[in-house]
């Protein structure tokens, strides 16, 4: 599937063409660089890998420095495999979101979630909590409550939903649709949120 | 934040209004949709708070109809407004005057602001 690299700039609200107004989010996308291109006598399969975003030279390793290289670009922070473009691409080629997406598309954004830390059942899970506040109950509110029966089968069940790591994990939005293309400023505009924070990096394909 | 305002000012087109507070009178033309045909229609009340800023910019007019108390949220960008005719400046000392919702009658009048040239 054919896809760029972006990052979120952040949320508001436009006006569709009937007059409606739409929550959407504000995506930077591209320009994204060819830094290899796979094929299937080399590699197995056929990709292309597009990097995104400058990297600082110090903080490149030698041997992806010489990946880099290879291609003839600078270093790029994020790398990701696509396939499926509508032209023949190589090494060192240079990709724009209008190139990839069009007005009335429909995407995939895939991007880490906002990090929460450690969360009980009610926050990560959507728990009730057990009993009342009041009535001389007592750290019951936010309880999981019962996790399993007793001497059979004597353990938890796998899959138990219990407290834990909340966000901070990938997190895929599917069928999100493209409102605009903004390609003189590398934006486009999408319908509804999308994972993380502003400004984190986002990768959408279609 | 800087940036989404100046992304959203190039895909919203704000209007020209008149400029009002909280405590206006307002008379709010706006256009709305049965089926195929459009028309518009009027209402009428006190701006009770004005929310939010930019294109995403929103005010609250409370109006009562038949003794009962009916509040509408008008986003200032909406393209279905056709005009906002200022009748009446209100005199008020705060930005959100959501205490006129506990008043009735002659309490929940609002002194006109005073303007001199």
């Amino acid at each position: 599937m054919p896809g760029l690299i972006g990052k979120k700039i952040g949320m508001t609200s436009i006006y569709d063409a009937s007059g409606k107004n739409v929550p959407c989010t504000i995506l930077e996308v591209g320009p994204c660089v060819v830094t290899q291109v796979k094929t299937l006598e080399k590699d197995g399969y056929e990709a292309v890998q597009l990097g995104w975003g400058d990297k600082a030279d110090h903080r490149t390793s030698k041997p992806m420095k010489g990946h880099f290289d290879k291609a003839g670009v600078s270093p790029k922070k994020r790398m990701v495999e696509f396939t499926g473009f509508d032209r023949e691409l190589k090494a060192g080629d240079e990709l724009k979101a209008d190139e990839v997406f069009n007005e009335g598309d429909f995407v995939f954004v895939i991007g880490r979630s906002k990090g929460k830390g450690f969360q009980g059942v009610v926050k990560r899970h959507g728990f009730a909590g057990v009993g009342q506040a009041t009535h001389g109950q007592h750290n019951r509110l936010r309880a999981p409550g019962s996790i399993g029966a007793a001497s059979d089968p004597a353990r938890v069940f796998k899959g138990m939903r219990m407290a834990g790591q909340t966000g901070n994990k990938r997190v895929t939005v599917e069928n999100l649709q493209v409102m605009k293309v903004m390609p003189e400023e590398g934006l486009m505009v999408v319908k509804g949120a999308v994972p993380g924070h502003k400004g984190s990096t986002l990768v959408i394909r279609k | 934040m800087d940036k989404i305002k100046e992304i959203a000012n190039k895909l919203v087109e704000m209007k020209e209004w008149p400029e009002f507070n909280a405590g206006d009178t307002l008379t709010v033309s706006y256009k709305i949709k049965e089926g195929n045909k459009e028309r518009v229609q009027q209402f009428q009340g006190v701006v009770i708070q004005r929310r939010g800023s930019g294109t995403t910019e929103t005010f609250t007019i409370r109006k009562i109809t038949n003794g009962v108390g009916v509040e509408r949220i008008f986003p200032l960008a909406s393209p279905f407004i056709e005009e906002i005719k200022v009748n009446k400046r209100g005199r008020v000392r705060r930005a959100r005057i959501f205490y006129l919702r506990g008043l009735t009658g002659k309490a929940a009048r609002i002194k006109e602001k005073k303007t001199f040239k």
